[in-house]
């Protein structure tokens, strides 16, 4: 069953000079109960994007064109007021830093506990013992003593951990988690991906899972959508982006990330850096940094074709069928 | 290269500690009867940086990493203990002291985005220490050297007249490098050079420091705590845990056969580009609070081998199997499981 669906979207910031497209038009499905792994560099449009998905887009940024449809239903024209019961209720969300999305003058059973009479419709008593119930789900020791402490008592990955009850406390169907683990230590972000995938199997919540680091990924996700300059360049399930990648980008992105045990002298690395927004090229954005492009490339810009377990935005992979 | 007659380490650290005083004032103290509160960053950490060598220090954030790569450039006065330069006591070099010394390390930090001065132009960011040790005379000299050094890090002689803002990350961070190799210095300390960059930058950066380093015989002291990347850089690694040093040794045998319950913990954790099948084994608890650190050894609360012992008495460091040095009673009383992970890579 298709939960999500992204239309082309289009995410644009008008500045002085003109318009910046962040997102250049973006179309992808997610499944109920599906992890998908949003993958990019920094300024690809993978924050964005699941900025635009939720409806938080700072103004004036403003989905320019496109549709963002929740089971079937259009969610990106909705009024604030609509789109805030949604959001919570059927979209939930989890960012990367556990102290600014927890309000610190709050203690941390008074935000579970007002999500879930706004959203369920629960009353205090009924909506405590769930509070409850949730911090021992999420591994919190004592939670009824830790229930009423503030914020600032707790340390990154405990607040990490209310964060995800705090989004799954509404049941929504969908989590946006962006870079979810990226401010944890490496110890405690095994334990945080762990526990976020459990919770959401059991659950069945699709997950959007936007981060940079290709580990998170492969032992977290079931599809992958990698984005380069504010498109998608691949996707696909996650042992085929992983293991046999198809876009050069992508395998670009793999091979560059040191391996322990790799005996090799030196890295791959990819040559120059991710073009800025603004006068973007003709043809496709990875060209002048493909070591394999040809001239079409630089004039044409791809577009995504049925490849494999998904799509791939590549002149190349044409040319080899 | 350097093969005259000269100690086969250019750093020796010696029983280093770093204590900061975090306690409310004096008045506070009195009327509200609190105690001083001390917070040991660098608990008696020794150890020796081989010349020409990459000597990686490895932990969560907290541990005190950053803090020893700050003692080491005199940023910071240690609290006791010495540090040695060659034959050079540095430990409390006072800042801009002996020039000829300081001119012989230098430093690049985690954030290209705050370490480089926004309303200087390169030219004047690299060039600075150029003139301050008077390594160049004349204005020609010094944009010369600049547009040398520029290429050298793979930029272009003409980057010089630009802004720090009209750089990517990556390029800032070459910047960096392109600053710290002015004085030509013998050691480099690195606090975590590639952690503010994306993946396919950061292997630029690795590859180009490794160069640098294969070109110029520099000995580096690099901060992280990306195993991965450590893998990749370093000759020596020392595993740092709560201020003290926990395993110390070449970084074969560290990897291959880590000899401290923390080292495993970090190993198990480093993310698989394999789909399916492992999973990383989630490790319960987290580092704790530096103000008050348990006793004994200081990883018995998350350590699956604690006993009483353990509880009780802090670990020295001892020599292992191998060459490698850690501290542990489990392992001291051969209690440690033996280790797989790495044996078929």
């Amino acid at each position: 069953m298709t939960l999500l669906e992204l239309d082309n979207i289009v995410v644009e910031f008008p500045t002085r000079r003109g318009p910046l497209e962040a997102v250049k038009g973006l179309s992808l499905e997610l499944n109920e109960g599906q992890i998908l792994g949003l993958v990019g560099e920094s300024g690809a449009g993978k924050s964005i994007t699941g900025a635009a998905i939720t409806g938080l887009i700072e103004p004036p940024g403003l989905i320019r064109s496109g549709q963002v449809r929740l089971r079937g239903q259009r969610i990106d024209n909705l009024a604030p007021e609509k789109m805030r019961r949604i959001r919570g209720k059927e979209i939930g969300a989890i960012f990367q830093d556990p102290l600014t999305s927890l309000n610190p003058v709050y203690t941390v059973g008074e935000q579970l506990i007002d999500t879930m009479r706004v959203h369920l419709g629960l009353d205090h008593k009924a909506a405590r013992k769930r509070a409850i119930d949730w911090l021992a789900e999420v591994g919190i020791p004592a939670p009824e003593a830790r229930l009423d402490q503030y914020p600032h008592q707790f340390s990154g990955g405990m607040r990490q951990r209310v964060v995800i009850a705090l989004a799954l406390c509404a049941e929504p169907k969908l989590i946006i988690a962006d870079e979810p683990t990226t401010a944890l230590d490496v110890s405690v972000q095994a334990q945080i991906l762990a526990l976020l995938k459990r919770l959401c199997r059991e659950n069945g919540t699709a997950v959007i899972l936007v981060t940079h680091d290709m580990g998170v990924i492969a032992e977290t996700a079931d599809r992958v959508a990698v984005m380069y300059a504010g498109r998608l360049v691949e996707i696909g399930d996650v042992a085929q982006v992983i293991q046999d990648p198809l876009h050069p980008y992508t395998k670009g992105l793999m091979n560059s990330i040191p391996q322990i045990g790799n005996r090799d002298a030196r890295l791959t690395q990819i040559e120059g850096a991710m073009p800025g927004l603004r006068n973007p090229a003709p043809g496709c954005a990875f060209a002048p940094r493909c070591p394999q492009a040809i001239d079409t490339c630089r004039t044409l810009r791809p577009i995504p074709v049925d490849a494999g377990s998904g799509q791939v935005a590549c002149h190349l992979f044409g040319e080899a069928q | 290269m350097n093969d005259q007659a000269q100690s086969p380490d250019i750093l020796s650290v010696r029983k280093v500690s770093k204590r900061f005083d975090i306690s409310e004032p004096f008045l506070n103290r009195l009327l509200e009867r609190r105690p001083r509160r001390i917070l040991t960053a660098v608990d008696e950490i020794s150890f020796d940086v081989p010349r020409g060598k990459t000597f990686a220090v490895v932990g969560e954030s907290g541990c005190g990493k950053s803090t020893v790569a700050r003692l080491l450039m005199g940023l910071h006065t240690p609290s006791a203990g010495t540090i040695r330069f060659e034959d050079s006591d540095i430990t409390h070099m006072a800042p801009g002291k002996p020039p000829a010394l300081r001119r012989r390390m230098q430093m690049i930090f985690q954030d290209p985005f705050a370490s480089l001065n926004p309303r200087w132009r390169v030219r004047e960011i690299i060039g600075e220490p150029l003139k301050n040790f008077g390594i160049c005379k004349t204005r020609a000299e010094v944009t010369q050297e600049v547009e040398k050094l520029l290429v050298q890090v793979g930029l272009n002689a003409a980057d010089a007249k630009k802004f720090p803002h009209e750089f990517s990350g990556g390029q800032r961070q070459r910047l960096s490098i392109a600053r710290a190799l002015t004085t030509r210095p013998e050691l480099l300390i690195c606090d975590e050079p590639t952690s503010a960059l994306d993946v396919s930058v950061q292997s630029q950066i690795l590859n180009l420091m490794k160069d640098l380093q294969d070109e110029f015989g520099m000995s580096y002291i690099f901060i992280s705590h990306d195993l991965a990347v450590v893998w990749y850089m370093a000759d020596v690694l020392a595993v740092m845990y709560l201020g003290k040093i926990v395993e110390v040794g070449p970084k074969e045998q560290i990897f291959e056969n880590p000899q401290h319950p923390y080292t495993r913990l970090l190993m198990g954790t480093v993310p698989k580009l394999t789909v399916g099948g492992i999973e990383r084994a989630p490790v319960s608890g987290e580092v704790p609070n530096p103000i008050s650190p348990p006793s004994g050894c200081s990883f018995h609360p998350r350590c699956p081998l604690a006993n009483e012992t353990c509880r009780t008495v802090s670990p020295e460091l001892k020599v292992r199997a191998g060459g490698a040095h850690s501290a542990c009673h489990a392992a001291d009383a051969g209690r440690l499981p033996s280790w797989t992970r790495m044996a078929a890579e």
